[in-house]
């Protein structure tokens, strides 16, 4: 066999499932991890999804056995997680992924093994948690948790809860950490911050409140895991433990958690609005700011969620008063959305119908969140159903507007190809009807008394034509859901083809560059002029960004499958952890968990060993993909 | 040492620096730092809020020696100044001194180690299980936890260390020493903020 220079250069190519797979399972490439983190997510959202269908026809009419007791405990406490961390949180390490490189002018990012490890860690996580279902019940002590019900009451499910959350937080956090450096340390020239886009500014704010927020969850879950597997006693009151810290560690955790997942879809919002505006963006300065003070107030709130817990006047007061206070630079977007739309050649596609419906919805989830903060009137609202209206608002009508939006925006981008318009309408307006119709009326079962999480209620309380209106919303929801697969299964068969600057009224450098980019992403490393690059050189009469530097060989990363198999080895850990809760197979167990580390360990060891040259794409090869293109 | 002598010539002034995944690996490992430090801080929080529960089992002043502890901090405080002295070697490009240095750390760190089992197998004697009180839990927890941090960086001091022999001081190899040396000052400073809230003030019975 005789090896020419083109072949040592390249990674070979092979053809047939199983290379595919090898691809996939191995790859670094920051375009290709958006694509598993979408799908990855997307599995998880359909799962949720489903769990959602059950609760609201479990709640349809009153008194009824669809799925009641512990059953019911489950399925809300796994739609909840589910939800929050195996389907948003993927969602937006998507956009991140398929982004953020393309709109610093990078060719990819700073770690982009550990940007692999991520994905996996955080689908293991996943796969995990999802065990549950088949392995003797999944955890039924509600998205929080809260001890020492988690920790004593609740059999072998809250493991899963533990040990799936911990292997999939250390992915976020790591996937946290790769953005921040890539941010700060792969602009292209002249990408200062202050012409970073919006959306790269949200990410990396979120990315801050992940790296300052997750490892307090990570504890949280060590106390947890320790009092249940090792009968420690931080939560165990008989031994002087106190569960209000739990409290206190989840809210750290939780109410940042609720930033990180918002701020993206601020950032979405920004970009669509503007570019669908063909306006530049209202305010980017103050839109900037409003960004970083909401992270920081971020981490000064969390005690809105236990007004009820009896801390005192004095603590309630400071927190009800910075929780008031997000409302500013959350007003301040919203009038900066607004005055872009003002006066701008709007187009109303979906992307721009979903980014123009968050508005309004968020608004009004914005305006419960700041009646939930009054105190004295959270103890009427607290734990009721005027709280799951509330944050249905902000992360469905807020996060999940904006994350569709930004998926219509930037699919052409990721895959080259047009989702359909019409699909498309048919797909936003079933999902912002059946939106409001689920949730609008739940605020007024809440303030009717109707607590979460009891899974009935009785004839002749008046809570009967609410839920079912909630009900069908719900299957409207559905319905578009399922509009939108088709959408998708289509637009892969038939989309129409996208153009590099697929709306053609692009203004930052993701739209520049082809369509979806190569793998290089930059053949030459553009030079960045103002805000909105792209727009700017279009208005000087150009059709592509001026260039940093001559065409040349461009360094690239190798695949790795070691960031898989680490995260199969903490999966194998995790199930050992699990399964040593059983009196009869303890001591194996414990031994297979500790199998896992050390195998995890020993990958980390190879990779530390074995230093990575990379492969060069070489500058004939560029020209000649470039040639392809435009 | 061949392999490593062709280095010799062109070291740049920092050399763990010099490159953009030096300068990627610098400040990511910052961040990474970042966050370990909101992990130890929710560690000490749970431990202050717990410090009294002892349950009728054995409290920190009844237990906890000064002279022990102390040798711990000396060992520790000393082996974080030789980690400066190997990284000072590494951007003089000395190899051999860097590795010396880095060897003394790992025997400290180890030392360090030893004595950390020795006084927990003495409380266990007094009756301080794991199980005992919440006070008990949360002390062995964020102890155990700084002492497992402490063990990675041994293995993964020792590791470099015996790479180096081959790979030497290079653009590639500077960056692994350096952060290694910034983790190794960190668990450092998490171990002072240690001696002061659970042993001083344990002693101290405040
Ligand atoms: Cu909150």
């Amino acid at each position: 066999m005789s090896v020419n220079a083109h072949s040592l250069s390249q990674p070979k190519q092979n053809s047939g499932f199983f290379s595919w797979l090898w691809e996939w399972l191995s790859t670094v490439d920051h375009k290709k991890i958006a694509i598993l983190y979408l799908f990855g997510g997307g599995l998880f959202f359909l799962i949720g999804g489903i769990e959602a269908m059950l609760i609201r026809i479990q709640l349809a009419v009153p008194e009824n056995t669809f799925l009641v007791g512990h059953n019911y405990n489950e399925v809300i406490t796994m739609h909840g997680t589910t939800m929050i961390f195996l389907a948003a949180m993927p969602f937006i390490f998507a956009l991140m992924n398929a982004v953020i490189p393309l709109q610093i002018g990078a060719r990819d990012v700073a770690f982009p093994f550990v940007n692999a490890l991520g994905f996996w860690l955080f689908f293991m996580g996943g796969i995990i948690l999802n065990l549950s279902w088949f392995l003797g019940g999944a955890p039924a002590g509600g998205w929080t948790a809260y001890a020492p019900l988690s920790s004593e009451f609740l059999g072998n499910g809250m493991d899963f809860y533990v040990l799936g959350l911990q292997v999939a937080g250390a992915g976020t956090l790591m996937g946290a950490i790769n953005f921040l450096v890539t941010i700060v340390n792969m602009r292209a020239p002249g990408m200062t911050f202050m012409r970073l886009p919006l959306f790269t500014w949200t990410v990396f704010i979120t990315a801050v409140l992940i790296l300052f927020a997750f490892p307090a969850l990570t504890v949280g879950l060590f106390l947890i895991f320790f009092d249940r597997l090792f009968d420690a006693n931080f939560f165990n009151e008989a031994n002087g433990g106190n569960s209000i810290i739990w409290e206190h560690i989840f809210w750290i955790f939780g109410h940042p958690e609720v930033y990180i997942l918002i701020l993206p879809a601020f950032g979405v919002i920004s970009e669509v609005i503007a570019t669908f505006s063909k306006k530049r963006l209202f305010g980017y300065s103050s839109m900037v700011f409003a960004t970083i003070l909401i992270g920081f107030l971020a981490f000064m709130v969390w005690v809105h969620h236990m007004f009820t817990v009896g801390l005192g006047p004095s603590a309630n007061t400071i927190f009800a008063i910075a929780t008031m206070a997000i409302a500013v630079p959350t007003g301040i977007k919203i009038f900066n959305w607004i005055f872009t739309l003002w006066g701008g050649q709007i187009t109303f596609n979906t992307a721009n119908l979903y980014a123009v419906g968050f508005i309004p919805t968020f608004v009004m989830g914005g305006v419960t969140g700041v009646m939930l903060a009054v105190p004295t009137a959270d103890f009427q609202y607290h734990d009721s159903y005027f709280v799951v209206a509330h944050f249905h608002y902000v992360i469905v009508g807020g996060l999940i507007f904006g994350l569709f939006s930004g998926f219509y925006y930037w699919w052409p981008k990721m895959f080259g190809r047009h989702l359909n318009e019409t699909l498309g309408k048919i797909n936003f307006w079933l999902f912002f009807i059946g939106f409001h119709l689920t949730f609008f009326f739940q605020h007024f079962l809440g303030l009717m008394g109707m607590p979460r999480r009891y899974f009935t209620y009785l004839k002749g309380e008046g809570f009967d034509a609410f839920n079912m209106v909630s009900t069908i919303g719900a299957f409207l929801m559905f319905f578009a859901v399922i509009v939108m697969l088709i959408n998708i299964a289509y637009s892969a068969v038939k989309g129409e083809k996208a153009k590099g600057d697929a709306w053609e009224q692009g203004r930052t450098l993701e739209w520049s560059i082809a369509s979806p980019p190569p793998e290089y992403n930059f053949a030459q490393t553009p030079l960045v002029k103002g805000i909105d690059a792209f727009w700017k050189e279009k208005m000087d009469g150009k059709d592509k960004m001026t260039a940093a530097e001559p065409v040349g060989d461009i360094h690239m990363p190798s695949s790795s499958i070691v960031p898989f198999l680490m995260s199969i080895s903490l999966t194998i850990a995790s199930l050992g952890f699990i399964f040593s809760a059983h009196d009869g197979v303890r001591k194996p167990a414990l031994f297979v968990a500790g199998a896992g580390v050390v195998l995890f360990f020993l990958c980390m060891l190879a990779r530390s060993i074995k230093d990575d040259p990379g492969f060069h794409i070489h500058k004939e090869e560029v020209i000649e993909t470039e040639k392809g293109v435009r | 040492m061949s392999s490593v002598k062709d280095n010799v010539t062109a070291l740049p002034l920092h050399p763990e620096k010099s490159t953009l995944e030096g300068k990627n690996k610098f400040l990511g490992f910052w961040f990474f730092l970042g966050g370990e430090t909101v992990l130890f801080g929710t560690l000490f929080a749970t431990f202050v809020a717990l410090r009294h529960q002892t349950s009728g089992g054995p409290a920190a002043e009844d237990i906890f020696g000064m002279p022990l502890t102390f040798l711990s901090t000396i060992i520790l405080l000393t082996s974080s100044l030789t980690s400066v002295f190997a990284i000072m070697a590494m951007r003089d490009n000395s190899l051999g001194r860097m590795q010396l240095w880095f060897w003394i750390t790992v025997i400290l760190g180890l030392a360090f180690l030893g004595l950390e089992i020795t006084e927990f197998t003495e409380y266990m004697h007094e009756d301080l299980g794991y199980t005992t009180s919440a006070f008990s839990s949360a002390f062995y927890t964020l102890v155990g936890f700084h002492g497992c941090h402490v063990l990675f960086g041994v293995v993964w001091i020792s590791t470099l260390m015996i790479q180096s022999f081959k790979k030497g001081i290079t653009t590639v190899t500077a960056p692994k020493y350096y952060v290694a040396s910034l983790y190794w000052h960190f668990i450092d400073v998490v171990w002072v903020f240690i001696f002061t809230v659970v042993y001083l003030l344990g002693i101290l019975g405040g």
